[in-house]
């Protein structure tokens, strides 16, 4: 398992990384933490003539929490986020999301940002993105633009993030009220079977407004709105589970793998569901 | 500082011999990184070997073009089978008496198959050099399913053997049938079971699974022109073999081949094989006349190298209304991939699977094996067992379960109603084995009341009665399993590897200020032989085993023996290590006697010397006799204090033991959690307590994997779905359960110290445990059996299947 | 292929070396430096026996490029302790039986030195937690448990006595 040969440049601004980007376009490819990348690499999936890495990029780099502004650079490793006290302090479902991804070596070279814009429809983070509607903030030759996570996922491993493009940091606005992610998975290190994103908040005891979103059990990640909206105006009783479950059931289409068939997938991902509404209605 | 003699006790102690948890003197360099494994050396001018493997599972090879690989800068050779078929090493023989392509000669047969052999100066050339092999495959019908593979019409997959009726285990039936074994009374078992009050039926898959060692097979072999000597450092599980089997087929003599098994990165059986690598390695040192070093990476391990079990078991298991089993039957189907590449001793094409009547004393029994082949890799190893004792017990342990479902009686009850009583050892099984010693009842009432089962069983039923109402989604599993292992192979009589004896050996060398070196023909891969042989010696000959260096694995050293696997080394190497220590001390026992002044009869050895009896106050040590040895010239003996011993078990041996698995199971995820892990051996005489305890939660966790989770599996086109750790089953050290780990200690009458080997009973007993805590947890709503491996998917369709999740 | 130069701090010492930017951070390690404490297992960061420490974070250096890691400051196994200085949990592995073939031993080693410098009061579970990086086909966990336990507390006790 040994890569092919590529031309190696770390640039130490945006601007150069685009400029590079730009240059070589098809034939290059930005590398994060290079925990997706890497192995593809190895197993000769990919082919990389110009490999651009953005580790010099201080600008990619940073936690900003103001209030419940939350700003993270594409560059912050997982271990970074489970780190960060403020971020811990404001939006603790990251960090339980965060905290499901692999194990400790992986979460110390992989980020957010490769987490996110790869596109791989394992990846956790991006289920609580769309469930936190978080906005993405790209960069291309046009200069900079916003896309929002419930946009950004068109099909496995297709964005809409252009090749000639660097995603910069993500954006969102920590949730009021409780949040939960619940993931099922074989052994630390795996992907999801199922994974489910909650965000709901509770106003006199009825449910004000809920988000949910699910990873892997679609090419992309799913978010559920018909299923949060389920929700909306009950006390997140029984009945109101269920029926955010077969709303939510409506919106995944799960393939058989390694991990199970499809019906089995279908059935853990309504139990993990009601099991994430009960913990993030118990917190909201 | 006042002179003490030591106490008796003390100087015990001090000997660190037979019964110490004595701490490890491999743990020094393995902690600080200063282990030495084949993949550490590195040799002046050395190059490097990668195949070129086959993406189809069966296809015809009509061209292979190498010259864009050859053109490469750093590449220096590719060879197919064209380049070795002039010298006859296109194909070798497999240890089961079958052979297999070394490269691909016109077709391959499994899905990962060896092609070519890229030599390049380092990796990374090598691993672009193969890309650029271009290989022209003619794909053909692919059987991945032995039943299918028997078919009249299946495709030929053995082109080779076509119309060859009879094989090297007697005749074939079918052009993909490999051997027919039959062993015990069909037709008496047959009337026995037309006869019988009850019969339970199953058929029993246990899955492909891999032994997957953390460090992958690889080799470096250096052919030394000018001297004529081949070097060849691997990681070998059998380095003597390996020599034996390397000159037979090379034709250079075996004095000019040394073959080294350096440090070894667990085995499992993974590194019994003779693999292609190996060889390719060998022609290609011998073809560029430099050092060539050939690595497997994780998914060339999992694909080519040596597989386990595979085994379909259907059984018929007969008994009275109140559980005395009165026959048993067994058909295997077993699926050998394309080459029948099986590790076991040449008399036994299916191991000893004849141990499946386990601990039950059953009257009568038949049993017959069909190996088969598919495209599949080939294999068939002992996974961490002797010679498919993990398929028997595994086998029994599940009809117990099932016949127990069908007669309404308590499985543990059910078992001790049949265990081979005390007083009946030694046992003859009606498969044909003599169990040397056991006392199986002691064990289990023990286990039994270590885990409190009557209460558990009580907590079962609360829960199945609280699921029915609707409180909980979790169901309580509790897994027994009382097995019997064979191990120690074996007595030469019965036992052989292409012909070599599985005796194994021992060569002890003293010193003359007293401490000594021992020399074994067996090899280490984790089991700790240098500190638990030396602690055997200690007790043998009374030097403290801090004293006693233990050297394993270079056959130009050691003595010649049989290797690591089938949890011999004890059994055999060990005893081979007490005999020869005993040779030491009669010898030692004329010095003293010499030295002392009095007759030969007149001293006895105490601990670390020799007294007069009736004086002990006047003795000689053991290193006083040791100098002795060497500087006295002591009438009718020659000088120096030496003495080898090859050992010819005269029986296998039969470690047993209980273990117990309490289960939490959620219907709806499938996910399972072990509550309690409950393991009890009894592998007759204890020699280091630590080094058991360690064996037994490394089995366990093995157990563990290949029950719940662990599998080698394919689709119909042939290719390997798990080929990487993402989908291959480790666990990590969360997923992994605390285990409580206990004894009883009935030693072997027959082996010298009484030891019996433990290394494999944690993997042949959990692995039944396991799994039937799964399918115990389902027993109140019906379920009978389901196959392993119990992954969330698997479990959850056992629940769905039962209705629990409407 | 065309190198480049690599500057590493390996161990406490500076070092240089020409490697093609491809080249895997293990390779460079142990081919071009002999540093062959840590080893190869899956190549697909699952089962953590290359682990090394890279700038203060446990990493899987199958999965670095010789690249990524120029500037790095890196230590091995081989960087924890001199011969006849064993550091406690060398101690500890081999005092708990922690270890048998000893392959996945230098990993497990120096992500349990890291692990306890994250954590220095760790639960068993927060051990297993922390240690899920890093498989092991012999132990069976239990005893590499037990050994960064109990070097956790002799750390403990030897800082408290300290102070």
């Amino acid at each position: 398992m040994i890569p092919a040969p590529f031309t190696y440049h770390r640039p130490a601004d945006i601007a150069s990384a685009l400029k590079i980007l730009g240059e070589y376009g098809d034939d290059a490819r930005v590398v994060a933490g290079g925990h997706s990348l890497i192995p593809m690499m190895k197993l000769r999936l990919t082919a990389i003539d110009h490999l651009i890495d953005l580790q010099g990029v201080e600008s990619l780099r940073g936690i900003r929490v103001s209030g419940r502004d939350i700003r993270i650079g594409a560059m912050v490793t997982q271990a970074e986020i489970l780190a960060d006290r403020a971020l811990a302090a404001a939006v603790p479902v990251l960090a339980e999301a965060a905290l499901q991804i692999a194990d400790p070596q992986v979460r110390n070279l992989g980020t957010i940002g490769g987490n996110v814009a790869n596109g791989d429809p394992g990846n956790d983070l991006p289920a609580l993105m769309q469930c936190l509607d978080a906005t993405y903030e790209i960069e291309g030759p046009g200069g900079p633009r916003d896309v929002a996570a419930r946009d950004f996922y068109d099909s496995a491993y297709v964005t809409a993030r252009a090749d000639d493009e660097i995603l910069l940091a993500v954006r969102f606005t920590a949730p009021e009220g409780g949040a939960a992610y619940v993931k099922q998975k074989r052994k630390i290190g795996d992907y999801a079977t199922a994974a489910t994103a909650v965000a709901l908040v509770k106003s006199g005891g009825k449910c004000a407004s809920a988000s949910i979103a699910m990873t892997n059990l679609a090419d992309t990640p799913v978010w559920a709105q018909d299923a949060g909206a389920a929700l909306v105006g009950t006390d997140c009783s029984p009945a109101a589970v269920k029926a955010a479950v077969a709303a939510m059931q409506e919106a995944i289409s799960p393939v058989e793998d390694n991990r199970g068939p499809v019906d089995f997938k279908r059935h853990v991902a309504g139990r993990l569901l009601a099991e994430a509404i009960a913990t993030a209605w118990s917190r909201a | 500082m006042n002179d003490h003699a030591p106490s008796r006790d003390e100087r015990i102690a001090g000997l660190k011999g037979l019964g110490t948890s004595r701490r490890r003197v491999e743990d020094a360099r393995f902690t600080q990184g200063k282990g030495n494994y084949v993949d550490d050396m590195k040799l002046p001018d050395m190059l490097f070997g990668d195949f070129v493997r086959s993406p189809y599972a069966h296809a015809r090879v009509t061209a292979i073009d190498a010259e864009a690989a050859k053109a490469l800068p750093g590449v220096v050779a590719v060879l197919t089978a064209d380049d070795l078929r002039p010298l006859g090493l296109h194909w070798m023989p497999t240890l089961a008496g079958d052979k297999q392509m070394v490269l691909a000669d016109g077709k391959v047969l499994f899905q990962g198959q060896e092609v070519a052999f890229v030599v390049a100066t380092d990796r990374y050339a090598a691993a672009d050099a193969v890309e650029l092999v271009e290989v022209t495959y003619e794909e053909l019908p692919v059987v991945t399913d032995p039943f299918k593979a028997l078919a009249p019409d299946a495709p030929v997959l053995r082109e080779d053997l076509q119309g060859q009726t009879e094989g090297a285990h007697g005749p074939r039936k079918h052009h993909n049938h490999i051997f027919t074994w039959e062993m015990g009374d069909e037709d008496g078992t047959e009337a026995a079971i037309a006869d019988a009050e009850v019969v339970a039926e199953e058929m029993i898959y246990y899955h492909r699974t891999h032994p997957c060692p953390l460090e992958t097979c690889g080799c470096v072999a250096s052919m030394d022109k000018v001297n004529g000597k081949l070097t060849l450092w691997g990681t070998f599980q059998a380095p003597h073999a390996v020599r034996t089997v390397a000159s037979l087929i090379s034709g250079i003599a075996e004095h000019n081949i040394r073959v080294v098994s350096p440090d070894i990165g667990g085995g499992f059986g993974n590194k019994v094989g003779v693999y292609p690598g190996y060889i390719c390695s060998i022609v290609a040192s011998i073809v560029t006349g430099k050092p060539v070093k050939w690595i497997e990476d994780r998914m060339e391990n999992l694909m080519s190298t040596a597989f386990a079990r595979d085994y379909w078991m259907k059984g018929k298991i007969a008994a009275t209304k109140d559980g005395k089993i009165t026959a048993l039957d067994c058909h295997v189907t077993a699926d050998h991939g394309g080459f029948d590449a099986c590790a076991d001793p040449t008399k036994f094409p299916a191991g000893f699977f004849n141990i499946c009547t386990g601990s039950y004393d059953i009257p009568i029994a038949h049993l017959s094996v069909d190996g088969v082949y598919t495209n599949k890799a080939p294999g068939g190893v002992a996974y961490r067992c002797s010679f498919r004792v993990t398929e028997a017990a595994y086998f029994i342990e599940r009809m117990i379960e099932v016949l127990a479902i069908k007669l309404g009686i308590d499985a543990a009850e059910l078992r001790a109603k049949n265990f081979i009583r005390k007083e009946q050892f030694p046992y003859h099984s009606a498969l044909g084995w003599e169990y040397d010693s056991g006392d199986y009842h002691t064990a289990w009432d023990k286990a039994l009341k270590a885990v409190g089962y009557d209460a558990l069983r009580r907590e079962q039923a609360e829960r199945v009665a609280a699921f029915k109402r609707g409180e909980t989604r979790k169901l309580l599993g509790i897994g027994l399993s009382f097995f019997t292992e064979i191990v120690g192979a074996g007595p030469v009589k019965n036992c052989d590897i292409l012909g070599l004896g599985m005796f194994d050996s021992c060569e002890i060398r003293i010193h003359p200020t007293g401490s000594a070196i021992a020399r074994l023909g067996t090899i280490s891969q984790g089991q700790g032989h240098a500190t638990t042989f030396a602690q055997i010696l200690a007790s043998e000959i009374g030097i403290p085993a801090d004293d006693i260096t233990v050297e394993e694995g270079d056959t130009d050293t050691a003595p010649y023996g049989l290797g690591t696997y089938g949890s011999r080394s004890t059994p055999v190497a060990g005893a081979a290590t007490a005999m020869a220590g005993r040779k030491i001390r009669a010898k030692a026992q004329m010095i003293a006697a010499y030295l002392l002044e009095v007759h030969d009869d007149d001293v006895e050895f105490d601990v670390d010397r020799f007294v007069i009896k009736g004086a002990p106050e006047r003795f000689k040590t053991m290193k006083e006799i040791a100098f002795a040895s060497y500087n006295q010239a002591i009438p009718g003996l020659e000088p120096g204090l030496e003495a080898v011993s090859y050992y010819d078990p005269p029986n296998m041996t039969y470690p047993f033991g209980a273990y117990i698995c309490v289960m939490e199971i959620d219907v709806d995820t499938g996910v399972w959690e072990i509550r309690q892990f409950y393991a009890l051996d009894d592998c007759g005489t204890r020699i280091n307590p630590m080094v058991i305890e360690g064996q037994v939660h490394g089995g366990a966790t093995e157990g563990l994997a290949i029950a719940m989770g662990q599998e080698l599996a394919y689709d119909e086109m042939g290719n390997v779905k798990t080929g990487t750790l993402m989908d291959f089953f480790l666990p990590t050290a969360v997923e992994t359960p605390h285990y409580t780990t206990d004894h009883t200690e009935t030693p072997s009458p027959h082996h010298p110290i009484g030891a019996k080997g433990v290394g494999e009973s944690p993997n042949v007993g959990s692995v039944p445990a396991y799994s039937n805590a799964v399918q115990d947890a389902f027993r109140a709503f019906g379920h009978i059996h389901a196959h392993m491996p119990h992954d969330h998917a698997r479990i959850w369709k056992i629940a769905d299947g039962l209705g629990l999740h409407a | 292929m065309t190198k480049m130069h690599l500057k590493l701090t390996v161990n406490g010492t500076a070092v240089d070396c020409l490697a093609e930017p491809r080249e895997l951070l293990i390779h460079v390690l142990r081919e071009r430096l002999n540093i062959t404490g840590p080893h190869i297992g899956c190549e697909t960061t699952h089962c953590g026996v290359c682990t090394i420490d890279m700038n203060g974070k446990s990493v899987k250096s199958c999965t670095v490029l010789a690249a990524q890691a120029d500037g790095a400051t890196i230590t091995t196994i081989e960087g924890l302790s001199a011969p006849d200085d064993l550091h406690v949990l060398q101690t500890m592995f081999r005092e708990h039986h922690g270890l048998q073939c000893g392959f996945c031993t230098p990993g497990m080693i120096i992500r349990a030195w890291r692990f306890l410098q994250e954590n220095p009061d760790p639960t068993e579970e927060e051990v297993r937690f922390g240690m899920a990086g890093n498989l092991c086909r012999c132990t069976g966990y239990q005893n590499i448990v037990k050994a960064v336990l109990a070097a956790a507390a002799e750390m403990n006790s030897a800082k408290e006595a300290a102070q």
